[in-house]
């Protein structure tokens, strides 16, 4: 796609067991040494389109986090690359960009706890010469304004604010950076529900006046409807299942989508309604030792042969739709031929 | 909103609850004041030789000498006032324990925060390093340093620092494994921040914490170190007697009934390091969140 | 036995902490009869999980029930002396936390702390208690229950840890199981399964739920009633879908308001002004006072128990009902 803004080609991400020196010595004499990798992230290749907010969506340990942290310069890929404009995020493992920022989980957790907020804020736009040392004050209260917060906030420590505020300055730290690319790594999620309201409206206005493009990751798959314009669903350090929300959210195609949604609580608003619960069955299994074939296939209700076999590809199904599920690709084929015979 | 606004606000505000620890940095403020103050409010100095009176040797307590004033505290073989020696003495077992710490805590802790966020062949390499380091006692180290650099401040300051800095660097190293993990260390990295910005400004100041706490115990460790070393005559030459060489001059007069001698400049040195101790205490407590209320 | 299973009176657990006494929970009041699954529901700091652990006295100090009274089948729980209690916890009232590990000991296997779990309070053999603690382990619904008796924690996944934790609050068919966010941290697949098994279980063994949660669609979908409480106080109470279909407190309104589930999406949500408030400063009167849009002077002072025909809540200025 030509019009991509953010690409990511190929990446992977393992994660290799550290051995200590000693473990290496035992190895070398022929001890067994847990060595297996993690392989967090297998082969994802996206693009975000400018001006638009992807959703990734998936359950703990699917990837999604890593993934997020590649994008956002944080963890080198083991392979792939990714580009912003065509500019590499990453040069020699260390980030040269300060287009793409970012916006962590835990907002009691991602600012410095013994720095003043404004400084906080100040101090990346600062080293990056966005703005002078004399123009700091002024521009830090310009931005702590624009996330709802008090100017003279500038002045207190992390610890005199409540989560919903020290979340709303580690929004303006990522802002006064002027980024084209906002990550944000489950923003919401450790926010309580009227708290959560007020952040995702801030977002959205933010997201309108500036004209900003998004990695939106999150396991809930509510919050991401509601920003979203695109949806990647991610399971074991795969993608396998890209589309619009609408579509996605409407009709999904790969059996995961599908159980994922289905396995959301739903508010229920009729008297003596026996919820079912269409849950998938099983564990997800442990990124050491993935299944073969489509890492789905043991809780899959439609699995087959192939699937125990082969790694699905991501293939077009519709309109901006990828899905990676061999099923889904058969019935298409089917389709297809019938459509042919017919028109025969 | 009734806490104070700044962490070293809140921190005063908690350590005033505890009597004790108040009580201690108080005994410490004011040891540290007269020993700063020596030189003018001392009787007599002693390192000045031609003051002293070999009249005036091995005088009990409260004698009044020929300089025509009292000794409180009693003198010692050379004639000098002990008052006055343990002042003198005091000011160089607080000079070079803080000195020794401070050096050893800005060397330590710069080692053991690199060594913990570069990782790798530099994390091995210095952290190695001070595991070797800590596997022989302090003393053993610092007595084979004084005896092969010579006795003098600077010599002594060094081979403190030398026998203590591990304990920092491990302390540092620890709190830094921890802190680097945390996401204000990654949003540092992903703005992205220079290393040694990400290093000092941020990792460090949030190791500090528990490396105060080392701080504390490594002052009064290297106070009693350098007057280990002086009891056994290898630290500061006699024109300097510290808190340890009186100790060990008047050792040998203890059987004989001058006890005060030894005793006193020990009394003062027990009382400087348990405050120290005790201040330490309370910081550690406080910085526990374990034990946080 | 009467239908009334426990009986919860103007209940008060405050928290002497040294910035001043936080009245976490400030007179709760409620029944619940047997069998009834009771949603809890509220924010940070709303004393929900602080009533759950009343429930149960495992209020620790600086914390301490001050007032009310709690009726477990009539005996009254306030008060009791410890060991009375110890003797109740776990036969007639048990707890599942949100992390399972703390109910698990991560140096014992499994079996050994069901078997230790059923011989507190009964005299049974090793070898029975082992078989009932075999069948309970599979009613929870973990595969090859015997075999995995010999495991430790560690060796079972979040979920399974979950399911343990819940066997082990089964295991005497207590007349009242808490649970504190029980599937919170899970995935929603796993959380999907937990909340359908937990459910069939309370309804097979006639035991009692409190569902202590801030997620309202989870507790819709299992609860029957629901309490939603805010700064420590029960703001709204009654049927599940009455209350969410047609709340009259402004602050279930809100809650309501907040999930992105009730608007279109990429729409701004209705959101509650304000942030949730410190319980060392709040306002007198109602303490939704001052986020609340429907505030006016008569809020100073406190709003009084309300009914409706099934509910109550406590508003000055309730929402009309919906035809």
């Amino acid at each position: 796609m030509s019009t991509a803004f953010l690409t990511l080609d190929g990446i992977s991400k393992r994660f290799d067991p550290r051995l200590t020196l000693g473990d290496r010595i035992a190895a070398r004499f022929g001890a067994t040494v847990e060595d297996r990798p993690v392989r967090a992230v297998t082969e994802v290749s996206l693009t975000i389109n400018p001006g638009e907010t992807l959703g990734l969506v998936g359950e703990s340990g699917c990837g999604k986090s890593t993934l997020g942290r590649i994008v956002a310069g944080i963890l080198p890929p083991t392979a792939g690359t990714v580009t912003i404009d065509g500019e590499p995020v990453l040069h020699n493992g260390r980030k040269v960009t300060t287009r793409v920022q970012t916006v962590f989980q835990d907002p009691f957790a991602s600012l410095d706890p013994r720095m003043r907020i404004g400084d906080t804020v100040a101090e990346g736009p600062i080293a990056h010469g966005l703005v002078t040392k004399a123009n700091a004050a002024d521009y830090v209260r310009g931005w702590l304004q624009r996330v709802g917060l008090e100017p003279d906030f500038a002045d207190r420590y992390p610890h005199q604010f409540s989560g919903g505020q020290r979340q709303r300055v580690a929004i303006a730290r990522a802002l006064a950076m002027q980024p084209d690319l906002l990550v944000c790594d489950e923003p919401v999620a450790s926010l309580d529900v009227s708290i959560q309201a007020q952040i995702i409206n801030l977002f959205l206005e933010l997201r309108r006046d500036l004209g900003i493009t998004c990695l939106f990751i999150s396991h809930d798959l509510g919050v991401v409807r509601h920003v979203s314009d695109r949806v990647a669903i991610m399971y074991l350090g795969r993608i396998v299942e890209v589309g619009s929300t609408e579509q996605i959210y409407r009709d999904p195609k790969h059996p995961y989508t599908r159980a994922l949604l289905d396995s959301v609580p739903r508010l229920v608003l009729e008297d003596d309604a026996l919820v079912e619960f269409n849950a998938i069955t099983g564990e997800i299994p442990s990124p050491l030792a993935p299944p073969p074939g489509c890492t789905f296939h043991p809780r899959c209700p439609l699995a087959v042969d192939a699937c125990r076999r082969d790694v699905p590809a991501l293939m077009a199904d519709g309109t901006d739709r990828l899905v990676a599920c061999h099923v889904r690709a058969m019935e298409r084929n089917a389709a297809a031929t019938t459509a042919l015979e017919e028109g025969r | 909103m009734s806490e104070a606004a700044t962490p070293l606000g809140r921190f005063w505000a908690d350590f005033k609850d505890s009597p004790v620890a108040v009580v201690a940095l108080v005994v410490v403020v004011a040891i540290v004041v007269l020993a700063i103050g020596a030189p003018w409010i001392s009787p007599q100095n002693p390192y000045d030789l031609g003051g002293l009176s070999l009249l005036d040797a091995r005088r009990p307590p409260g004698h009044i000498g020929t300089g025509g004033y009292v000794h409180w505290l009693g003198t010692d073989a050379q004639g000098r006032d002990l008052l006055s020696a343990i002042l003198y003495g005091l000011l160089i077992s607080v000079q070079i324990g803080f000195m020794a710490g401070c050096v050893a805590l800005a060397v330590g802790a710069s080692l053991g925060v690199i060594a913990a966020y570069a990782g790798g062949l530099i994390e091995t390499l210095i952290m190695r390093i001070v595991d070797l380091q800590l596997s022989f006692p302090a003393i053993l180290l610092a007595l084979v340093l004084v005896a092969l650099l010579g006795q003098g401040k600077a010599q002594l300051v060094t081979a403190l620092v030398a026998a203590q800095y591990a304990y920092f660097a491990r302390t540092a190293y620890g709190a830094a494994t921890t802190e680097r993990r945390k996401d204000y260390i990654e949003a540092a990295t992903a703005t992205p921040l220079s290393r040694t910005r990400v290093i000092f400004r941020h990792l460090l100041p949030n190791c500090m914490p528990p490396l105060i706490v080392v701080a504390t115990v490594q002052i009064a460790n290297s106070i009693s170190l350098e007057a280990t070393l002086s009891f056994l005559g290898l630290g500061l030459p006699v024109t300097e007697p510290s808190l340890g060489m009186l100790i060990s001059n008047g050792f040998v007069y203890m059987m004989s009934g001058r006890y005060w001698i030894s005793v006193y400049p020990g009394i003062a040195l027990i009382v400087l390091i348990v405050a120290i101790n005790l201040v330490g205490d309370q910081i550690r407590d406080q910085l526990n969140p374990r034990l946080r209320r | 036995m009467s239908a009334l299973l426990l009986e919860v009176r103007d209940l008060r657990t405050h928290f002497f902490t040294r910035a001043g006494v936080v009245k976490a929970v400030d007179g709760v009041s409620f029944t619940m009869e047997r069998g009834q699954v009771l949603g809890l529901v509220g924010e940070s700091g709303s004393g929900k999980s602080v009533t759950g652990f009343s429930l149960l006295g495992l209020v620790d100090p600086p914390g301490r029930i001050v007032g009310g009274s709690i009726r477990l089948d009539g005996e009254e729980l306030v008060g009791m002396p410890l060991d009375e209690l110890r003797r109740l916890r776990g036969r007639r009232i048990a707890m599942v936390f949100q992390d399972p590990m703390m109910t698990l000991n991560p140096v014992l296997t499994v079996g050994a702390q069901m078997t230790l779990a059923i011989r507190a309070h009964e005299k049974v053999t090793g070898v029975a208690a082992r078989e009932r603690a075999a069948s309970v382990l599979t009613r929870v619904g973990i595969p090859d229950a015997a075999a995995r008796l010999d495991a430790y924690p560690h060796e079972f996944s979040g979920g399974m840890r979950q399911r343990v934790a819940i066997a082990i609050a089964m295991t005497h068919s207590p007349g009242l199981i808490v649970a504190d966010e029980p599937t919170t941290a899970l995935d929603v697949s796993i959380q999907a399964q937990i909340l359908h098994e937990m459910r069939e279980l309370s309804r097979e063994s006639g035991t009692a739920l409190v569902w202590i949660s801030h997620d309202l669609a989870t507790v819709s979908s299992v609860a029957e009633r629901i309490m939603v409480m805010y700064a420590g106080r029960l703001v709204e109470e009654g049927p599940t879908a009455t209350v969410l279909r047609d709340p009259r407190h402004p602050y279930t309104r809100g809650l309501l308001d907040s999930l992105p589930a009730t608007a279109r999406p990429g729409q701004e949500l209705r959101q509650v002004p304000g942030n949730t408030p410190s319980l060392l400063a709040l306002p007198p009167g109602c303490p939704f006072a001052p986020r609340c849009v429907r505030a006016s002077e008569r809020c100073v002072e406190d709003p009084e128990h309300r009914v409706d025909a099934v509910r109550a809540f406590r508003c000055h200025h309730p929402l009309e009902r919906a035809a």
